[in-house]
């Protein structure tokens, strides 16, 4: 049976790991490599890394970091942050990433969404999505780190990014983000109802009952967290043994 | 020193691939290479394959490595993964492409539209993430790989070999499917070793030591 996964996300900003609160507030989490062997020995099924500052100057050190971390472990690697251009998702790729997230890039471009699922395959894009609730049963999509409101309703968005050719969707609750008070279920739902691709549930983590909610109640088909891992608050071989325990099939290590 | 090359007709993560040989076999040869001299005096060889099957054959043609591949195939060890198993079959629904017609039989999509998963969830293509491989007949290649194991898919179609005895492993997702195939030197895997931790590095440690 397929297992549902859970993705420890690791923020980079200049070749560090960082937890934000709320998109700001930066703390220092420690080296990607070190954390990325340590959550694969835990029997996590993914690790995401964001580079959350994204700008031109930095984007060998990702690279680096990829290629560094990918030469060391083998479970799948998505990359986000500052993809622009199909040649973007080419060089990550190469880098070692199994997967390519863009956010902002694809509202301002969504033909790059086609493009590179034509290029290199849908399995390999991802399409993030920044949500917050404008009214009951309604989302709106966010962009540049949740600073711009788009007037993009989150469930069509992710419609409309399945039918470009995305692969998977990794679905970031605004409001939720930092909170430690769980996944917006109702808006991981909308979306996992809606579309035929996975859908990753993104912000809110606070503790182990979450994350089982997410995949029971939100029917995500993994889901992402970061500073419950980081911190030390849990294990992920903690949390997947918590979620097999309430009967969600998971790959225990 | 065994050389193990893992070809490059430029689709796939071949790096990853290279990878995990090197992992497992740090005394081997590991060579990335596109050059039809270094399949030939290849001890070994891997063809991975990702994005669609069309683009993998028309780039596996263009490379010009296609007919050295098919006589390495006849004798040397050779472990497909992912497209590069889907390619190993006859032809394709995806695009009608041909493809190399090392084994008889056909690559069809997932047709799951409408059916739920036990919990309620619809089946998501393609399908994403570690899913467990049943050993449905004995094979050096599953040593020390229990039965059941966890490996990481990525795909939207899969290979129907024609022939029983072609499929070693299977997987389900809402039906049963062949996920692993052999025959003779051949061994070859829907899902990504590569990517599978150290389930998957075993698997690689098998094939830098099977003797088919």
């Amino acid at each position: 049976m397929l297992a549902k996964r859970i993705i420890p996300c690791l923020d980079v900003t200049d070749g560090r790991v960082v937890k934000g609160v709320n998109f700001t507030e930066l703390r220092d989490a420690g080296d990607p490599v070190e954390i990325a062997r340590r959550y694969d020995e835990q029997g996590a099924d993914e690790l995401t890394f964001l580079d959350i500052t994204a700008t031109s100057d930095n984007r060998g050190l990702i690279l680096d970091i990829i290629e560094a971390v990918a030469s060391q472990v083998f479970i799948p690697l998505t990359v986000g942050g500052g993809v622009r251009e199909v040649a973007d998702v080419r060089r990550l790729l190469n880098a070692g990433a199994d997967k390519v997230s863009m956010n902002s890039s694809a509202v301002s471009n969504p033909q790059l969404v086609f493009d590179a699922s034509q290029k290199h395959g849908s399995q390999c894009i991802v399409v993030a999505i920044d949500a917050k609730q404008v009214s009951p049963g309604k989302w709106e999509v966010f962009t540049h780190g949740g600073r711009k409101a788009t007037g993009i309703d989150a469930i069509e968005w992710a419609k409309k990014m399945e039918q470009l050719g995305a692969g998977e969707i990794l679905l970031t609750s605004m409001d939720k983000d930092g909170t430690k008070s769980g996944f917006d279920l109702g808006l991981t739902r909308g979306v996992s109802d809606a579309i035929s691709i996975p859908v990753i549930a993104s912000g809110g983590v606070g503790g182990l009952q979450d994350l089982a909610d997410g995949v029971k109640l939100g029917k995500a088909d993994a889901v992402l967290a970061a500073s419950i891992f980081h911190y030390g608050q849990h294990t992920v071989q903690e949390a997947k043994r918590f979620m097999a325990q309430q009967g969600i099939p998971m790959r225990l290590v | 020193m065994k050389k193990i090359v893992v070809v490059d007709y430029g689709m796939g993560n071949l790096r990853s691939v290279a990878q995990a040989l090197r992992a497992v076999a740090p005394e081997a040869n590991v060579l990335i290479s596109g050059e039809v001299a270094d399949i030939e005096s290849a001890d070994r060889i891997v063809l991975p394959g990702q994005g669609a099957m069309p683009d993998c054959m028309r780039s596996l043609r263009e490379s010009g490595v296609q007919e050295a591949l098919l006589a390495a195939s006849k004798t040397k060890p050779l472990m497909g993964v992912c497209i590069g198993e889907q390619m190993l079959f006859d032809v394709s629904e995806e695009g009608n492409a041909a493809g190399l017609g090392l084994l008889p039989g056909k690559v069809v999509r997932f047709q799951l539209d409408g059916q739920l998963q036990e919990d309620g969830s619809r089946f998501k293509v393609p399908q994403m993430g570690w899913n467990q491989v049943q050993q449905t007949a004995s094979h050096p290649m599953w040593q020390d790989i229990p039965d059941n194991a966890y490996f990481y898919f990525v795909h939207s179609y899969f290979a129907q070999p024609e022939q029983l005895a072609h499929t070693v492993g299977q997987t389900v997702y809402g039906a049963p499917f062949s996920c692993a195939v052999a025959r003779d030197n051949i061994f070859a895997t829907q899902f990504h070793p590569e990517k599978s931790a150290a389930t998957g590095l075993q698997l690689y440690k098998n094939f830098v030591h099977w003797n088919p």
